[in-house]
């Protein structure tokens, strides 16, 4: 699907800081949930970003559509920049850009009706007269898998899998290119989760939608995704294809995740990285490389400087110096095995 | 693990809820089960199959009314918990069985300190001075990880995260040596790291205190990792249990089949995921067969017309299932196979 490689979305040094209470005379902590990230997302593919609560993902996410105001960076849609648009100029670029939410019972207007819910968005953004709205809710609905018949219910008399299919179908109302998924299956069951992820990858086929998947369990992203992006405090600490990812994952922080995920394997027992503590606080995150204080390969020079998310191959970026140069990289590779 | 005394034993539960005059929700709909000391049994189902209903009730803090348990006995060691009086069974809560809930963030009190929870729930049911109470609880936090505990004693849960605040939990639940330890989806609302994290803490206290786990989830995951034997519910009754690598290896139920094929995982690369079509029936109208027939792929005509009862396929494997028995279970493997390989 990435064959074409043309960009869709381009995010540049992209800084979302938060003002915290002041608790001190004068000083005035942030809380760094976007800590300079760069990434782009091409045409037709789904770019996953995976990271633990607190990491950043959905802010990443609010940002890019401006629903949380940049503190710095560039955010380039389809060749235009929108950091600065406003007005009817924002308007437009948003309608390009939907979301989905990973709560189906709070993102529906409990007294609404369905029918309306999908309306809503085609009356606010397009002239298509009333019949012409009423067709396009009902080819809608039967494009997310649900008969007609639900657009005369209200949201309480569906299950949580039907109302992410209605969130769904509300987010495709205005034709978007780009949607962002915000944990979009984390509150389903998994019989249902695996409903929602084929409806959106055949939804994705059908209209060449590009999809930006937040989310933090590291199957579903790597079921649905083309390429990945690791969240840690802000930062992306590994980017690539899912499946050089998940192969050879680079960055220590990304091996120990793929290690700690519980996995059905009765003959051989998986290498285990295992980290301890937690995540540090945004607000005051570690000096240097932000996973220092957990990582079991950190050197000296972790604790000083910050990483650069670089090359490592075709396929794969690494914010870590353990893969800087050449020394290193044999000790690196002593250390894997 | 070989001692095979049965230390909880559950027979044909049966919990109600009463949603309107004369309209029951059948909740859990005769569950039998037993739990051997030492073991770790994983109760597994999707939301809505009753597992949690089933743990709340071995504990007896469901609400009744409108929950009602219409039939069965709870036994721990030969004594039905269901007939024991408030009075006692607060004896046994803690004492014998402690619980972990899956909200870290609402299962402690936020106006006490962490170190005073704890010391509560020891000075509760152990004749200790509250100094004694206090080194205990030092004792335990730095026994389930907590690197300072004289901090952390001292502090609110609104200071701790989610993995601090499971911990304590655990620390809790510990702290009387209980014999069962029920464990209601632990690690839901925590990071895959600070899951692995206090799973093996689990394990590790099992281990330091011989005791029994009933670990409540809907991650087969945790499962596969964790569990002696599995038992698997799906509204209200538990279609299957068996050995652990049986249940993975072997699964007879379709609906254990199919749940094993939905999950995305990191080893398959399908493009489709397997998923169960339609809904888990609503408990107040289940149908006079198979619950599962409607969304069953291999549903016979007896499915439909009468329930099929647990029964045992090999030793210590039982199946809510007519396809096992009707048909020479070689034929009926095979056409599966072909079938689940179009996926």
């Amino acid at each position: 699907m990435t064959k074409n490689k043309e960009v869709l979305l381009k995010v540049s040094k992209l800084k979302t800081y938060f003002p915290v209470k002041t608790n001190k005379f004068g000083k005035k902590p942030v809380l760094k949930a976007v800590d300079d990230i760069s990434l782009f997302v091409y045409k037709g593919e789904t770019l996953g970003i995976v990271g633990e609560s607190g990491s950043g993902k959905s802010t990443l996410g609010r940002t890019i559509l401006k629903l949380v105001e940049p503190t710095e960076g560039e955010i380039i849609f389809e060749g235009e920049p929108i950091q600065e648009q406003k007005g009817s100029k924002l308007q437009q670029t948003r309608n390009q850009m939907q979301m989905i939410f990973q709560d189906p019972f709070g993102s529906l207007n409990p007294r609404m009706r369905i029918e309306k819910i999908i309306e809503e968005p085609i009356k606010m953004h397009t002239n298509l007269s009333k019949i012409e709205r009423k067709a396009r809710v009902r080819e809608l609905i039967g494009k997310v898998g649900l008969s007609e018949e639900a657009l005369k219910k209200f949201p309480h008399e569906f299950s949580g899998g039907q109302r992410q299919r209605i969130g769904i179908a509300r987010a495709l109302a205005i034709n978007p290119k780009f949607i962002i998924a915000d944990e979009p299956v984390s509150a389903l069951d998994v019989s249902i989760q695996s409903q929602v992820l084929n409806l959106m990858m055949d939804l994705q086929d059908e209209f060449r939608l590009t999809y930006l998947f937040i989310s933090h369990d590291l199957s579903v992203i790597k079921h649905i995704s083309d390429r990945i992006a690791v969240m840690y405090l802000g930062r992306i600490v590994e980017m690539g294809t899912k499946d050089a990812l998940y192969e050879n994952p680079l960055h220590p922080y990304t091996k120990a995740l793929l290690s700690a995920i519980p996995v059905v394997n009765f003959e051989k027992k998986r290498e285990e990285i295992e980290i301890t503590g937690e995540l540090p606080s945004p607000v005051d995150p570690p000096i240097g490389c932000a996973f220092h204080t957990r990582c079991p390969f950190a050197m000296d020079r972790c604790r000083h400087e910050r990483p650069q998310l670089k090359n490592r191959n075709e396929a794969q970026q690494v914010a870590c110096f353990l893969y800087e140069d050449s020394e290193v990289n044999k000790e690196s590779s002593i250390l894997e095995v | 693990m070989e001692q095979k005394e049965k230390l909880l034993e559950i027979k044909d539960l049966r919990v109600y809820f009463e949603i309107a005059p004369s309209r029951m929700a059948k909740a859990v709909d005769g569950v039998s089960f037993h739990l051997n000391r030492g073991e770790t049994v994983a109760l597994v189902g999707e939301s809505g199959s009753g597992k949690s209903v089933t743990s709340l009730s071995i504990m007896k803090l469901l609400s009744i009314p409108p929950g009602k348990i219409v039939s069965g006995s709870i036994e721990l060691e030969g004594k039905d918990l269901l007939r024991l009086s408030e009075k006692e069974m607060r004896k046994v809560r803690g004492d014998d069985i402690a619980m972990i809930f899956q909200e870290p963030m609402t299962s402690l009190d936020p106006v006490f300190k962490i170190g005073d929870q704890i010391m509560e729930s020891i000075i509760h049911h152990q004749r200790i001075s509250k100094k004694e109470a206090k080194e205990r609880a030092l004792e335990l936090l730095k026994l389930v990880g907590i690197a300072n505990p004289e901090k952390v004693i001292k502090e609110y849960p609104h200071q701790l995260s989610g993995g601090m605040r499971q911990r304590v939990m655990i620390a809790i639940a510990m702290s009387n040596n209980p014999k069962v330890l029920i464990a209601d989806e632990p690690t839901t609302a925590l990071d895959v790291t600070v899951q692995s994290q206090i799973l093996k803490l689990m394990l590790k206290m099992q281990d330091t205190f011989n005791s029994s786990i009933l670990l409540i989830t809907h991650d087969m995951g945790v499962v596969a990792e964790t569990a002696d034997r599995v038992l698997v519910m799906y509204a209200g009754q538990i279609v299957e249990e068996a050995e652990v690598k049986e249940v993975f290896l072997n699964p007879q139920h379709p609906y254990t089949k199919a749940l094993l094929k939905t999950m995305p995982s990191l080893e398959n690369n399908v493009r489709r995921l397997l998923s169960i079509p339609g809904n888990v029936p609503p408990s107040h109208q289940f149908p006079k067969g198979c619950r599962f027939a409607d969304r069953c792929e291999f549903a016979m005509d007896i499915c439909r017309d009468s329930a099929p009862e647990l029964e045992s396929v090999s030793e210590g494997h039982h199946v809510r299932c007519y396809i096992p028995f009707k048909k020479g279970g070689e034929a009926v493997d095979k056409e599966q196979r072909s079938v689940t390989k179009s996926f």
